[in-house]
């Protein structure tokens, strides 16, 4: 099922959808993507879903999709869309997804990888054994409600005040770990519920903790600047909000089924059901996913001590000789209000990122003072047998409302990658690789396998080609934990 | 007549659910989920619960119901797979839900399905029924 609808070349790596392709879009659709890649772009829905987005009232300038995009529901995964708050302008639950604040967290290391290869198989196993990990997983923090609604306006505070790692690793997340205007009263107790044991969890599905090698470094300058070179061994942490974002999601995106007629919204899937920003619904809505937010920033918190844990017991070394300090921690599910000029005029917008990832360039006055320089780190994790990459924010990012890619994305749904890895063992192939891979769940492997992805490099060429980010690193996974 | 089928879905599992009437589609559409979740073959049955729900309309009620059973499922233990639905309208739906605790069956668990989508839902009528397409975040 190919989409044959009208992409016209605005350059090497933009390409517009004009509105007139469907009755109701609001606003042209830009994909940012390279020519072969577009290839793969037609190949399911996705293109399909920009046109639907740009339904959104209020939404400004261009529905926009990064060139990791592949088909979600709602949104495409890969989608960037902001909306003007004081012209209408909606902020759909669909619009930033179950997992809310979904992110990655890159650590550094003091390591070299001569140091970590002789103990690569016990550092893999013990990470496995003792971060929670799998379908509906469990962890060791137990909170009362009480303490839950504290840790919901608090985020990585809470766990840092409780033991769980430093103030330098708040100073380094982005919002610093809890984004002000959290309302824990629009949480429901269903969602307190799945939440109550989960802080700490991985949790399935493409989440993962990864031990990798800087393989290459783009920029010395910048590198220098994070204390990064090529050998050193990094630590990387993919996970969300875990059953309480879930829970959120799934409630207020049934509510605003409901704000549609209220409203007289007009979107042609009901997974885009949104509400007015300053609408009462809008508002609980923000408040209750600023909540699942925070959840999800205390969450890689504790996943983090739990792994710097484990490797000071595997390397016997203390804090301040294993170095693992926290570059950045970014979210790559969710709504943000941010200002932007537009039209010579400042705007306050509502900028969904489904499945990409903020990108604040050098300057930026919401950037924490330790990256107004450098720029703001950008976590783009790759498939579990390619790469992944460091890239920092720039100020022509300000025609993607700061925003950039946030992976490799899809390209083989799970039934065709699990279709593709029989009779293969994912694992002994990934191990001749040099990459130690340890999964919970049974067909992981399978549904995860590199070549379900897109060529991370490729897509981070586009978004570095397009000038929306700058290449400063790359890495290279030696070590994998799967949910 | 099959329960259900797999579609290519590239980021999430899209389900292809049939029924002879709508009470089977919608025990064939937890089924389906439940069979997504965890290895169900030879399990037998452990306990059961009580869902009732409601929703404004027969689609809305179909990811009401299915959301109920995972909320159960995450805050109970409880793997499901076999269903009786009592009552069924265009806006409510009373079952009884049977299934195992996941306590010693926890390595049966394949898949975290995070919720069902209203993404592109439509229960349609066929020669032999009914069908619909349901996308499961995961």
């Amino acid at each position: 099922m190919l989409w044959e609808g009208p992409l016209e070349k605005i350059d090497d790596y933009r390409w517009r959808m004009p509105k007139s392709y469907k009755e109701g879009m609001r606003v042209d659709g830009i994909i940012y993507s390279n020519e072969r890649m577009l290839k793969d772009i037609r190949q399911d829905k996705a293109a399909e879903q920009v046109a639907n987005v740009a339904f959104l009232p209020g939404i400004v300038k261009y529905s926009l999709a990064m060139p990791d995009i592949h088909w979600g529901y709602g949104f495409p995964i890969g989608g960037v869309a902001a909306t003007d708050v004081d012209q209408g302008g909606v902020v759909s639950p669909g619009g930033v997804g179950f997992d809310i604040n979904c992110g990655v967290r890159l650590v550094k290391t003091n390591l070299r990888e001569e140091d970590v290869r002789p103990k690569l198989k016990d550092l893999v196993y013990a990470l496995h054994n003792d971060v929670p990990a799998g379908v509906g997983s469990k962890g060791e923090i137990r909170i009362s409600e009480h303490e839950e609604r504290k840790l919901l306006v608090e985020g990585s505070k809470w766990v840092v005040d409780h033991g769980y790692g430093r103030q330098e690793d708040i100073d380094h997340t982005e919002e610093n770990g809890a984004i002000k205007g959290a309302n824990p009263d629009a949480v429901s107790s269903r969602a307190y519920e799945r939440g109550k044991n989960q802080a700490g969890t991985l949790g399935s599905g493409n989440h993962f903790l990864e031990v990798q090698i800087i393989d290459q470094i783009y920029d010395e300058v910048l590198a220098n600047d994070f204390g990064l070179e090529v050998g050193q061994a990094m630590l990387m942490i993919h996970s969300g909000s875990r059953g309480l974002g879930y829970q959120v999601c799934d409630e207020y995106a049934k509510d605003f089924i409901h704000c549609l007629s209220k409203y007289g919204i007009d979107v042609p899937d009901r997974q885009l059901a949104c509400a007015p920003v300053n609408s009462e619904e809008g508002k609980a809505y923000l408040g209750a996913m600023k909540c699942a937010a925070n959840y999800a920033w205390a969450n890689r918190q504790c996943l983090m001590h739990l792994a710097r844990r484990v490797f000071e017991k595997v390397f016997q070394l203390g804090p301040t000789k294993l170095g693992m300090d926290l570059i950045y921690d970014v979210a790559h599910n969710i709504a943000k209000i941010e200002k932007y000029n537009i039209n010579g005029k400042e705007r306050t917008l509502c900028i969904h990122r489904k499945g990409a990832t903020r990108a604040f360039p050098p300057g930026h006055p919401e950037l924490t003072p330790a990256y107004q320089k450098t720029g703001q780190p950008v976590i783009i994790p790759g498939d579990m047998g390619r790469n992944s990459y460091l890239l920092v924010g720039t100020r022509k990012a300000e025609e993607t409302f700061f925003s950039t890619c946030h992976g490799a994305g899809r390209v083989l749904s799970r039934s065709a990658a699990i279709r593709a890895g029989r009779g293969r063992v994912i694992s002994r192939e990934l191990e001749n690789k040099g990459i130690i891979v340890k999964s919970t769940g049974r067909e992981l492997l399978a549904e995860e396998m590199p070549e379900a992805y897109k060529d991370v490099n490729e897509v981070v060429s586009v978004v570095h080609g397009a000038g929306i980010s700058k290449r400063v690193a790359r890495m290279k996974p030696i070590g994998v934990i799967k949910g | 007549m099959k329960r259900y089928e797999q579609f290519p879905h590239t980021a999430d599992i899209g389900v292809r659910i049939y029924g002879k009437d709508l009470k089977e589609l919608f025990e064939n559409a937890a089924f389906a989920m439940f069979d997504i979740i965890a290895d169900l073959e030879g399990l037998e049955v452990e306990v059961k619960e009580e869902i009732e729900c409601q929703a404004e309309n027969q689609e809305e009620l179909l990811i009401a119901w299915l959301d109920e059973l995972l909320y159960n499922f995450y805050t109970k233990q409880i793997i499901f797979f076999k269903f009786d639905i009592k009552e069924l309208t265009n806006t409510k739906i009373r079952a009884k839900a049977l299934g195992r605790l996941v306590g010693s069956n926890r390595n049966r668990l394949k898949t975290e399905i995070k919720a069902a989508t209203y993404h592109n839902l439509k229960i349609e009528k066929t020669a032999e029924g009914h069908k619909v397409e349901i996308v499961f975040d995961v």
